[in-house]
């Protein structure tokens, strides 16, 4: 499938939001005397520049100071010293966007929605291998399941449910029989994610948690600030060891088998140590992608660990590629194609793969034309 | 418009200008070249070093030029699980370049971002200002002809260069 959107600058996108502002003022509703009631607001846009880290409150603070967006400790609070040393409130735009709606319809109708700790609703960004993609919006408690199944349309036809991925990068995964449980703030806590960015990522049988772990570790250590030592050096030695279950012997060292038991071992300690001792919520939730995948999905990890297998074939390194020699007919596209030049066999004959120097990458596979090739 | 007329459109001089004069600069110059980041100190009275500290630590700042196609790879949760780690090795093995880095002939630059904002069409590249939805490996290669042809198009003709030179 290939789409073409009309053309399109990131900077039209502004100019909406700079015409909404206009159309506002020019109504009476922002400025210095708002509906000739006093009061008075004005709204200002401050584009961000890329850092996962600036969505925490402080080091957001620091960005639009034009600092590098680095957390300090709290307190002090932003509520007493915020944005250029004044008192400052910090919400997300959802929840302003909650508030006409709150003042329309009364508190008690808003909270009539929800469950007894989280009111209201909340929009979530349905995505990954699920029928149906987009934005949803349901009163908080509802189940996982409803909105996956029902809404989402569940996975793909032919493909089995593995996992859901819920509250971003500092979220967790959680397996089909926790679907059941209510979307809400305390109910999510409880099994190890989060609502988080209301982001939900879909997986089926296609995904490998260790890999899905090692993509949120890999994002998150490269995100951290650098500010404070536990997240720094945590994650990357987190993240090392999730290469490690991936790595194939062929780029192993002699110790590598004992490093990937001990790392095995080792990383529910080291996730909850950088918990522990973090300065801001980035490296504190860290632990999530790792802990709720290994919580849930332990037998993948330890398939990687001990068996040096990828049940989901997914890990390239742990992949054995092989090609059936009654099946092949010798077109060497294949040799052609293998970036590893692991792959021999004269024209017209069977060819063979070299484990020792196969990558795994896979471009043998889709190049055949005759299905020889054989992954395990 | 040139780096004065950039750093002309903010007379203010306080701290906060920064990210801002950054972004504008990196809109009309295509990237932060090394005379704007230490025109851009001189204006703010920061030492070059800060500039330098601030630029580099945000994700959206670059310090080389683009290619003229500059193929953007969205690096995000909803395209990694739906391939996009492949469509990258991809890009990777037809362009031989790294992300960060422009191939030689200046056509191309390529750049991973975290969600390009359209997870549903996952995964998703942009070359220029061209979406593309649910890439797979195999069309990289058609996706890449298709602007080096455009290129061949847009590049002046034998005779047009002889006239111009006559
Ligand atoms: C690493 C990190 C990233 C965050 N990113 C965001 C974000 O992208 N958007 C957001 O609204 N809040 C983000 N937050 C939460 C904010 O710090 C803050 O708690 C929230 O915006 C408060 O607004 P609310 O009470 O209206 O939700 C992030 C927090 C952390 C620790
Ligand atoms: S926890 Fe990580 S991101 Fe947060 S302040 Fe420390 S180093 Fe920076
Ligand atoms: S998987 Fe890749 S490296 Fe291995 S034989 Fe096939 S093409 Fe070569
Ligand atoms: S994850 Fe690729 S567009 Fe959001």
């Amino acid at each position: 499938m290939l789409r073409r959107t009309p053309r399109r600058k990131p900077r039209s996108r502004r100019r909406w939001h700079e015409r909404a502002i206009t159309q506002a003022r020019d109504c009476g509703l922002l400025g210095a005397d708002i509906l000739g009631s006093g009061r008075r607001l004005e709204v200002k846009i401050k584009q961000g520049a890329g850092a996962f880290v600036c969505g925490e409150e402080t080091a957001l603070i620091h960005s639009i100071e034009g600092q590098r967006g680095m957390p300090r400790p709290r307190p002090p609070y932003p509520v007493t010293r915020g944005l250029f040393g004044r008192p400052t409130v910090i919400n997300n735009v959802e929840t302003m966007a909650n508030l006409p709606g709150l003042f329309r319809m009364g508190p008690e109708a808003f909270a009539a929605l929800g469950t007894a700790g989280s009111k209201g609703t909340k929009v979530f960004a349905l995505s990954g291998q699920i029928s149906r993609t987009g934005l949803v919006e349901v009163a908080m408690g509802e189940p996982l399941r409803r909105i996956v199944e029902e809404i989402g349309g569940g996975v793909p036809e032919g493909h089995v449910f593995k996992a859901v991925q819920i509250g971003g990068p500092s979220g967790g995964c959680l397996p089909g029989p926790q679907l059941d449980i209510p979307v809400d703030y305390e109910s999510l806590k409880t099994v190890g994610a989060m609502v988080g960015s209301g982001g939900l990522v879909v997986m089926d049988e296609r995904a490998c948690m260790v890999d899905v772990a090692r993509y949120f570790m890999d994002f998150i250590q490269r995100e951290g600030c650098g500010k404070c030592i536990p997240c720094r050096e945590g994650t990357r030695q987190l993240l090392a060891i999730l290469d490690s279950l991936g790595r194939g012997r062929r780029r192993e060292e002699p110790a590598g088998a004992l490093e990937r038991f001990q790392g095995l071992i080792s990383l529910e300690r080291l996730a909850r140590v950088i918990q522990d001792s973090s300065l801001c919520g980035l490296g504190q939730s860290a632990r999530n992608p790792v802990l709720s995948t290994l919580r849930w999905f332990r037998a993948e990890y330890e398939a990687h660990a001990y068996d040096r297998r990828c049940p989901a074939k997914v890990c390239p390194e742990l992949l054995l590629y092989e090609i059936e020699e009654d099946l092949c007919n010798g077109c060497t596209v294949c040799a052609r194609k293998c970036p590893a030049e692991a792959i021999v066999g004269s024209r017209k004959s069977p060819h063979h793969i070299i484990a020792e120097k196969c990558r795994g990458c896979g471009s043998c596979l889709t190049a055949c034309p005759s299905g020889a090739i054989k992954v395990s | 418009m040139s780096i004065e007329q950039v750093l002309a459109r903010h007379p203010g001089r306080s701290r906060d200008h920064l990210i801002p004069l950054l972004q504008e600069l990196q809109q009309e110059l295509g990237f932060l070249s090394r005379p704007a980041i230490r025109q851009v100190a001189e204006h703010l009275g920061l030492p070059a070093s800060k500039v330098w500290g601030v630029a580099t630590f945000y994700n959206q700042f670059r310090f080389q030029p683009r290619g003229r196609f500059p193929v953007v790879v969205c690096r995000g949760t909803a395209c990694h699980v739906k391939g996009s780690a492949a469509v990258l090795a991809a890009l990777q093995h037809e362009l031989k370049i790294e992300p960060g880095a422009t191939t030689r002939d200046g056509l191309f630059s390529l750049e991973v971002v975290a969600c390009i904002g359209a997870c549903g069409l996952a995964p998703v590249i942009a070359v220029g200002d061209d979406y593309h939805a649910g890439v797979t490996p195999q069309q990289v290669g058609r996706i890449l002809a298709d602007c080096r042809r455009r290129a061949a198009e847009d590049a002046p003709t034998k005779a047009a260069v002889e006239e111009a030179l006559a």
